[in-house]
C-alpha cells in the first residue's frame, strides 16, 4: 500500500487541465428531446422490425398484453401475430425455439418477462446459443438478442430481484449489454439486433419510465452505438466511478455530492459488459489514480471484481489508493423494505467510500 | 344473496360482476358448458387403457352455478369449517388489496379471490401432517393449511413477526410447522418440490421402514404453468415412483393476459384444451372438477388423498375456477371481458355454498352471521397485529443465508467473517 501512496499527485494538475468536461457540455447544449428508456427500446424494436423481415419478437405477453412492461406496445398491431409471437410459459421451450430459428437464419429478439425467468432457459442461452458458432467451426452463427429487465426491482423479494451481469459476462461467445439511458437503450438495442452474435441485453425495470434528453442523431433510424465501448458519462479528475445500468445513475448522484466536497469524480458507464472496453477504464484511472466500482449484484466473481482485476493488470502503478468496490449484500433479496434497502448499495455508500479513498 | 364477505373491503371486481351477470351471462358460459355437458365418464379420464388401474371415481361433473350440488352429505361441523375457511380466504385477500393501496405491502401481490373452493376443498380434506406446495398466489393456501392470519399479514407488511420474519414476502410463504413448503415465484418450480415431499414420505416408509409414514403432498399451480416442462417431467416421475402426491391445477382460464386456449393445444380429437387428460397419458387418473363448488372439489380431493395414502400413486385434478381480480394488484386486467367476469362472478363459491348450507340445514342464518363476524374480527386483528409489529432489525440482514454461517468464509484477521462485530448488518457495516 505504501508503494501506491508514494505515487505523487504532482501529475494530477496537469492531467486535470486536459479533461475539461467539454463533451458533456456539448451534448447537453444540443439536447432537444426527452425520451424514456421504454420508448427508446420500443422505437428501436419497431425500426429494426421494419428494416429487416427476418427480425421477430417472441416471449410471454409480448403481443396481446403489449408486453409485461409495455416495451412491445403497439408492435403486434403493426407487425402481426406471426412476428410478435406470444408464447406459453415455457422459457426453456421458447428460448430453444428462438435459438434454433436463429441458427436456421432468422434474427429473433427473445424477451424474458424478467431475466430471473431466463434461469429456466440458461442451458439454451449458454449451451445452444453461445457455443454453436464455435462447435460448428464457424459455420452456424446465432444472431439473437435475449432481452428483458435485469437486477433488483422494488419489493419483489428473493426470486425476482437479482443481477445476471456477472453470470452472462462469464461466458465465451456471448456479448452482454446493459444500457443506462435512452441513448444507450436505442443505439445498443439496434446494434444488438444487427449483430451476428448472441447478445444478452440487460435492461432495468426501474429505469423504464425514466426520461433522458437525447439529441437528433439519437433519433435517426440508423443510429447505432458500437458494442464494446464504454461511455464517459461525466468527466472528472480525482476518482473514477465505474458501473453499469442503474448504478451509473447512482454514481452520477454520488459525483454530484462529491463535487460539493471538492472532489471531482469521473463516471464511466460500462454499457457493454462484454466485450469490456478496458482502454476507457484504464485511461481514466491513469488520469484520476483512483477507482471505485459499483454493482447491485453479489461481490464474489462479480463485475466489480473484473474491473479491479483489469486496473490491477493494466495500471497498478498509476494507483494512489487501493481499488475498492461497493456491491449488493451477500444475501437473497429480502422482502421487508428496510432490509431490502440495506441489501442494496446507494449513492451515499459510494460517497462515503470515495471520500475515504481520498482521505477526506 | 348476502354479500357480507365483500362489504367491508370493497371487492370492486367481483361484486360488480354479480350485478351485471344477469344482463350478459351468455357467450362465455356457453363455451365452458360445452365441455361440462359431456357425459361424466368422459370427464373422468381413466387410465384403464394405459395401465389397467381404475379411475379415481365417476361422477364429478361440472355443474352450472345454479345447479344443486349432488355431492355426498357433510356434517354441520364440516360445513362450518369449509364456510369459515372460504370466507377467511376472501376477507383476507380483500383486506390485502386495501393494505396494498395504502402502501402497507409492496411489490407483486397476487390475490386468490374467487378460487377459494379449490384451496378449501383440497386442503381441508387433508391432514395437518400432510404437505402442500404453492405458488406466488399463496396466502390463502397457507390460511387453509392453518398458518395463522396474523403471521401471514405481518409477513406481507414486511414485519419481524411475519411467518418468514419479513424475508419472504407475499410470493414466498413458508411454514415448517404447517408443512407449507412455499411460496415459489417461478412457474413450475413448486411442482417438483411437492414431489420431493411425497418422495420423502415414501422413502420413510420403504427405505427407513416407518410404517406410519402415510402423508401426502398436494401441489397447487395454474393452467399457464401446465405448459412448462417441469409439469410433464413431474407427471412422469410421480407415476414412475408411485408417489403419494396430488397435482392440483387451478385452471382460472388466464395466465396474466394469456387466455388458456391461446397457450395450450387440445388433445387429439378435441377442439379445446383439457389439462386433466394429461393424467392418463402419464399413467395416473385425471379428474376434471367444478372448482367453484367446494363440495365437489372436496369429494375429488378425498378420493385422491385416499389413493395416495394407500400407496396407489398420484392423481391429477383440474379444477375449473376463476380469479375475480387482476393477475396481481399491479395488473390493469384489460383483456378479460366484462361478460366473462360477470358469468364467473355469478358462480362465486361462497354464496353458492352458503345457500347450500342453509338449504340443507347445515348452518343457520345466525351461525353464518357469527362466522362472518368472527372472520372479520380475525382479519382486522391480523392487520392491527401486523401494523403494530416491529420491522426486522438491521442485524437480521445476513442471517439465514447459511445454516452454518461459516459459509461466509474467513476474514482478514483469520476468524470467521460472521463473527466480526456487526457482520449480519451487511455491507454497509463494512463501509462505515
Ligand atoms: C419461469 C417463470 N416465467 C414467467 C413468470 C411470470 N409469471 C408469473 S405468474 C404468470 C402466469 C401464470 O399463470 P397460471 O399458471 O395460469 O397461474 P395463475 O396466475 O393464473 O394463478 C407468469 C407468466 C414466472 N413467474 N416464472
Ligand atoms: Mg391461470
Amino acid at each position: 500500500m505504501q508503494a501506491l501512496l508514494r505515487l505523487s499527485r504532482q501529475g494530477g494538475s496537469l492531467r486535470q487541465i486536459q479533461s475539461s468536461g467539454l463533451s458533456v457540455a456539448f451534448a447537453r447544449a444540443y439536447a432537444s428531446h426527452e425520451l424514456t428508456v421504454r420508448d427508446a427500446l420500443n422505437s428501436a424494436l419497431d425500426e429494426e422490425l421494419a428494416r429487416d423481415d427476418s427480425v421477430f419478437v417472441l416471449g410471454e405477453e409480448v403481443g396481446e398484453y403489449q408486453g409485461a412492461y409495455k416495451i412491445t406496445r403497439g408492435l403486434l398491431q403493426k407487425y402481426g401475430a406471426e412476428r410478435i409471437r406470444d408464447t406459453p410459459i415455457t422459457e426453456a421451450g421458447f428460448t430453444g425455439i428462438a435459438t434454433g430459428a436463429a441458427m436456421a437464419g432468422l434474427r429473433p429478439v427473445c424477451e424474458f418477462m424478467t431475466f430471473n425467468f431466463a434461469m429456466q432457459a440458461i442451458d439454451q442461452i449458454i449451451n445452444s446459443a453461445a457455443k454453436t458458432l464455435y462447435m460448428s467451426a464457424g459455420t452456424i452463427p446465432v444472431p439473437i438478442v435475449f432481452r428483458g429487465p435485469n437486477g433488483a426491482a422494488a419489493g419483489v423479494a428473493a426470486q425476482h430481484s437479482q443481477c445476471y451481469g456477472a453470470w452472462y459476462s462469464h461466458v465465451p461467445g456471448l456479448k452482454v449489454i446493459a444500457p443506462y439511458d435512452a441513448e444507450d437503450a436505442r443505439g445498443l438495442l439496434k446494434a444488438s439486433i444487427r449483430d451476428p452474435d448472441p447478445v444478452v441485453f440487460l435492461e432495468n425495470e426501474i429505469l423504464y419510465g425514466q426520461a433522458f434528453p437525447v439529441d437528433d442523431k439519437v433519433l435517426d433510424k440508423d443510429f447505432v452505438l458500437p458494442i464494446g465501448k464504454c461511455k464517459i458519462q461525466k468527466e472528472g479528475t480525482d476518482i473514477t466511478l465505474v458501473g453499469f445500468g442503474r448504478c451509473v445513475g447512482h454514481n452520477l448522484k454520488a459525483a454530484a455530492e462529491l463535487e460539493k466536497a471538492g472532489i471531482s469524480a469521473e463516471v464511466i458507464n460500462v454499457r457493454s459488459l462484454k466485450p469490456l472496453d478496458r482502454d476507457t477504464i484504464v485511461n481514466s484511472v491513469k488520469k484520476t489514480h483512483r477507482v471505485l466500482a459499483l454493482e447491485e449484484g453479489w461481490p464474489q466473481c462479480g463485475f466489480c471484481a473484473e474491473i479491479i482485476a483489469v486496473v490491477n493488470e493494466e495500471c497498478f502503478d498509476d494507483l494512489d489508493a487501493p481499488p475498492e468496490r461497493v456491491t449488493g449484500a451477500e444475501v437473497p433479496m429480502p422482502y421487508a423494505a428496510n432490509l431490502e434497502a440495506a441489501a442494496l448499495p446507494t449513492p451515499a455508500d459510494v460517497v462515503k467510500v470515495a471520500k475515504r479513498m481520498l482521505g477526506k | 344473496m348476502r354479500t357480507l364477505t365483500h362489504t367491508l373491503h370493497s371487492p370492486a371486481g367481483c361484486r360488480n360482476a354479480h350485478a351485471s351477470h344477469l344482463q350478459h351471462p351468455q357467450s362465455f358460459h356457453a363455451r365452458r358448458l360445452n365441455r361440462a355437458q359431456r357425459p361424466a365418464s368422459l370427464q373422468i379420464c381413466c387410465q384403464a387403457v394405459a395401465t389397467g388401474t381404475p379411475p379415481v371415481k365417476e361422477g364429478t361433473s361440472i355443474s352450472n352455478g345454479a345447479a344443486k350440488s349432488k355431492s355426498k352429505k357433510i356434517s354441520p361441523e364440516v360445513a362450518t369449517t369449509l364456510y369459515r375457511d372460504m370466507v377467511l380466504g376472501r376477507e383476507f385477500e380483500e383486506m390485502c388489496a386495501q393494505m396494498y393501496y395504502r402502501g402497507k405491502m409492496f411489490g407483486f401481490v397476487h390475490l386468490y379471490s374467487g378460487q377459494e373452493a379449490v384451496s378449501t376443498g383440497i386442503i381441508k380434506a387433508m391432514r395437518a401432517d400432510d404437505y402442500i406446495c404453492s405458488t406466488y398466489r399463496d396466502h390463502v393456501h397457507a390460511l387453509s393449511k392453518g398458518v395463522p392470519s396474523r403471521g401471514i399479514m405481518a409477513e406481507l407488511f414486511g414485519k419481524k413477526t411475519g411467518i418468514c420474519r419479513g424475508q419472504g414476502g407475499s410470493m414466498h410463504m413458508f411454514s415448517k410447522e404447517h408443512r407449507m413448503l412455499g411460496g415459489f415465484a417461478f412457474i413450475g418450480e413448486g411442482i417438483p418440490v411437492g414431489l420431493g415431499a411425497a418422495f420423502r414420505v415414501k422413502y420413510q416408509k420403504d427405505a427407513v421402514g416407518d410404517e406410519s409414514a402415510d402423508q401426502v403432498c398436494a401441489s397447487f399451480f395454474g393452467d399457464g404453468t401446465c405448459n412448462n416442462g417441469q409439469f410433464y417431467e413431474c407427471l412422469n416421475m410421480a407415476s414412475l415412483y408411485k408417489l403419494p402426491c396430488i397435482f392440483v391445477v387451478e385452471n382460472n382460464l388466464w395466465a396474466i393476459g394469456m387466455n388458456h386456449p391461446r397457450a395450450t393445444g387440445p388433445s387429439e380429437g378435441d377442439t379445446a384444451p383439457a389439462i386433466y387428460k394429461k393424467g392418463p397419458a402419464f399413467g395416473m387418473p385425471g379428474v376434471l372438477v367444478d372448482g367453484m363448488d367446494v363440495l365437489k372439489v372436496r369429494q375429488v380431493a378425498e378420493e385422491a388423498v385416499e389413493r395416495a395414502r394407500k400407496g396407489l400413486g398420484p392423481t391429477l385434478i383440474e379444477a375449473e375456477t376463476y380469479r375475480f381480480r387482476g393477475h396481481s394488484l399491479a395488473d390493469p386486467d384489460e383483456l378479460r371481458k366484462k361478460e366473462e367476469k360477470a358469468a364467473w362472478g355469478a358462480r362465486d363459491p361462497i354464496p353458492q355454498f352458503r345457500k347450500y348450507a342453509l338449504d340443507e340445514g347445515l348452518l343457520t342464518e345466525q351461525q353464518i352471521k357469527d362466522i362472518d363476524k368472527d372472520v372479520q374480527a380475525e382479519v382486522e386483528d391480523a392487520v392491527q397485529y401486523a401494523d403494530e409489529s416491529p420491522k426486522p432489525e438491521k442485524g437480521q440482514l445476513l442471517e439465514n443465508v447459511f445454516a452454518d454461517p461459516k459459509g461466509f468464509g474467513i476474514a482478514a484477521n483469520g476468524s470467521y467473517r460472521y463473527q466480526s462485530p456487526g457482520f449480519h448488518s451487511g455491507n454497509t457495516a463494512a463501509i462505515d
